[in-house]
């Protein structure tokens, strides 16, 4: 029998009870007396509280003792003794019995929906999943189960169609609605060459991909095997918790025995009275919620930020992230965009620009991709120079339309002749740290372009939230002195750390953890020692590539907004974990001695009903305020939510 | 007269359940059955996981095959924290939990509420 029909089935036959409790004063009694109360009661314990006492059962055979262990005890108790009772003809407390297993019930089915519900989030996301795929199979599109596609196969999406797997668009252009996935709100627009995310939703256009990832290797499937693992992860502060529940409940046992002895043999009460605040001690101390107060918190606050492309790894991140004293940014690629732009062109703007690309034309260096780029932006036609040759260490020279022309860094003044005002707009353009190139036809310079690694539009916003948040802010850079502080003021960073190697960033966070706990955030794919030196290692994904393994923490999107959120949520979910703790314990540690009588020259008592009552309400109490961790405001940016 | 009794009765309770409970109960280990492809160990879920403990072979694909009997609450969830395994058993019938046998070390699981302890050994 489920749980809600042992409930419902306890509740029907304890209505009387509940009945002639109220009338009982005004002399009004059930009919047939104490003997139907008697019959209405063994109903309740063999079917509605039955199972209890099995599980009891089983469960003490093993040399466990858990919740059921008590609810079968407390209310045996209360019932044998009331046979007996009745047998000699002294009072009965039937209804105790009856009216705990029913308050019992009652917590565990709502406790049984709410557990469902919190653990919701997987499901969710692997329901995301597309069933089938248009596969290009021998020249024809067919229409095949999502797990016969294969790595290597063309795929066709149409519009409003799921796209199934991870893959790079092969033929066309359409926007994609990847909020499912990322938590960007924004379609993003994609063309031949772009990677594509599976349960993804096409919107306009149709295209062909080529799959690239397959079944658990999909972002989506590992985003659903890292949820389940965060979800499943204890929370350090969970051990002590665990250590505690361990011997609670014998504990409780032998202070249910005791308070027993102690009132009927020390100090002469009744038997019935004794009985009663031993009944009740059992009852109250049930550690159910301390049990579950902190795996569905950490349950609703992972899900939730999964939900927004934040991935927390486990508890022991979520703790550490609520220590986080500073944040340390790597530059290129966190802070800024992590490519090179044309910011400024000086000189006859067409002229120096359609000069330079022909000159890098063939060039791989950031600076030429960036020059090119905007080149192409710009409608050019490129024409390849001819007959290269390298300036040492300074720039290249080559023909163009049979006219001898170069393009270098700043060495090249040595060489060359440069204006006073080049040379001014020069020292301006520097000064603003950015790179400076210059192009030359024949022997003179004809004009400059300026090129940096601009921040991303969302950096300055995220460290001013950052510091609203009490937090210092480092940036790491390999960059020069110059660089590093023009864009540290641009963004708003405290302090700057310029000209570090590669391999020396582990070292600097290790230098700053002396002065507290240290979040590192980087792009993951260079600083895997820095994200794991680190307390918190906080790895931005760029969309389809997730450096899982490096960081705590992986931001689905590049979106430096989401670190925000993330150590956000992190608070926000450790702080619900030890408001859970605090109630379940402040409710167990003061439950206890009330109902063992302690504070009876007060006046203050539990009846055994009213524990159970209590003990539900506890429960309850703490599995709801894990799920209200979903509907809590974040201060940073209104949160995008999975439709 | 009869209070001496029942102080010494309870006296007596208290400390038996010191002894049921915190006394050093050994549970035995049991392997998988294994065959040529894959192996299987069923775990009876009612008061506890009996056998608590499991041994498979490393590298061999493995399930657990759970058969909850115990209607309790606290043990209708399992969770093996490394594999980030969360599920709930039905009640009276047969579940299999694969389990990835890959890295040998020893994996504890437990109930929804950590209550119930059980343990996997990949060696």
């Amino acid at each position: 029998m489920s749980i809600k029909n042992r409930f419902v089935f306890s509740l029907i036959v304890s209505l009387p009870l509940v009945i002639e409790m109220f009338t009982a004063p005004l002399g009004l009694m059930l009919p047939g007396g104490v003997w139907t109360m008697f019959l209405l009661t063994t109903a309740v314990m063999a079917i509605s509280a039955g199972p209890f006492i099995q599980s009891a059962w089983a469960a003490f055979r093993h040399h466990h003792a858990n919740m059921d262990t008590l609810v079968a005890i407390g209310t045996s108790t209360a019932y044998l003794y009331s046979l007996y009772a009745m047998l000699t003809g002294k009072a009965v407390f039937f209804e105790s019995a009856a009216f705990v297993v029913t308050f019992i019930l009652l917590g565990q089915y709502f406790e049984e929906k709410m557990k469902h519900s919190a653990s919701g989030a997987v499901s969710k996301l692997v329901d995301l999943q597309a069933k089938d795929a248009e596969v290009l199979r021998n020249g024809e599109l067919v229409k095949v189960p999502l797990a016969e596609v294969v790595v290597g196969d063309i795929i066709r999406v149409r519009p409003g169609q799921k796209i199934a797997v991870d893959g790079v668009i092969t033929e066309g252009t359409s926007t994609i609605d990847e909020s499912m996935v990322t938590g960007e709100s924004m379609p993003v627009a994609k063309k031949a060459g772009d990677h594509v995310i599976g349960a993804t939703m096409n919107s306009n256009g149709t295209f062909l991909f080529k799959a690239s990832k397959v079944g658990n290797d999909t972002l989506l499937s590992q985003i659903v095997d890292m949820v389940k693992k965060a979800q499943t992860s204890h929370a350090p502060i969970q051990k002590t918790v665990d250590k505690v529940a361990d011997i609670f409940v014998p504990a409780v046992l032998m202070t249910a025995i005791a308070t027993f002895t102690i009132w009927y043999v020390f100090l002469d009460a009744s038997l019935v009275s004794a009985l009663l605040f031993a009944v009740s001690v059992v009852i109250i101390a049930c550690p159910c919620a301390l049990g579950i107060a902190t795996p569905t918190a950490l349950m609703v606050g992972t899900g939730r930020s999964a939900k927004m492309g934040i991935l927390i790894k486990n508890g022991e991140v979520l703790e550490a992230a609520n220590h986080v004293k500073t944040v340390v940014f790597d530059k290129t690629g966190t802070i800024t965009e992590g490519h090179p732009q044309v910011t400024d062109i000086v000189g006859d703007e067409a002229i120096v620009l359609q000069l330079a690309a022909n000159l890098e034309s063939a060039s791989e260096h950031p600076l030429a991709t960036a020059i090119l780029a905007k080149a192409k932006a710009q409608n050019l036609t490129i024409t390849a120079a001819e007959n290269f040759q390298a300036i040492e260490g300074k720039g290249v020279q080559a023909t163009v339309d049979g006219q001898p022309a170069f393009i270098g860094n700043d060495k090249l003044v040595t060489d060359y002749q440069l204006d006073a005002d080049l040379r001014a707009q020069m020292t301006r353009l520097q000064n603003e740290a950015k790179t400076v190139v210059l192009i030359g036809l024949a022997d003179r310079i004809i004009g400059l372009i300026a090129i940096q690694d601009t921040p991303k539009a969302s950096s300055a916003a995220a460290i001013a939230a950052l510091k609203s948040h009490g937090l210092r802010t480092v940036m790491l850079t390999g960059d020069n002195d110059r660089v590093a502080a023009a864009i540290a003021e641009e963004v708003g960073i405290d302090t700057v750390i310029a000209d570090v190697l590669p391999g020396d960033k582990a070292n600097h966070v290790k230098a700053l953890q002396a002065e507290g706990p240290v979040a590192f955030v980087g792009d993951g794919i260079n600083d895997a020692p820095a994200l794991t030196t680190a307390d918190v290692g906080i790895a931005m994904g760029s969309g389809t590539d997730i450096a899982i393994e490096s960081g705590g923490i992986i931001l689905v999107k590049n979106d430096l907004m989401d670190v925000v959120r993330a150590l956000e949520l992190s608070q926000k979910t450790f702080s619900r974990i030890k408001l859970n703790l605090f109630w379940a314990f402040i409710y167990n540690t003061l439950g206890i001695p009330v109902a063992a009588g302690l504070f009876v020259a007060f006046g203050l008592s539990l009846s055994p009903e009213l524990a159970g009552l209590g003990m539900a309400l506890s429960s309850l109490s703490v599995v709801a305020s894990s799920l209200l961790l979903n509907k809590s405001k974040l201060t940073s940016t209104p949160a995008t939510q999975m439709a | 007269m009869t209070k001496l009794i029942i102080l010494g009765f309870a006296l007596f309770l208290i400390g038996f359940i010191a002894w049921w409970f915190f006394g050093n109960h050994d549970t035995a280990a049991v392997d998988a059955a294994v065959t040529e492809t894959s192996q299987d160990v069923g775990v009876e879920v009612s008061g506890g996981y009996s056998p608590s403990t499991v041994v498979l072979k490393q590298g061999l694909p493995a399930t657990l095959t759970f058969n909850r009997k115990d209607s309790s609450s606290c043990l209708e969830q399992v969770v093996f924290p490394d594999f980030g395994i969360n599920e709930f058993l039905p009640q009276n019938k047969a579940y299999a939990i694969p389990i990835d046998t890959s890295k040998p070390g020893e994996y504890e699981y437990a109930c929804g509420m950590n209550m119930f302890h059980g343990k996997v050994i990949i060696k």
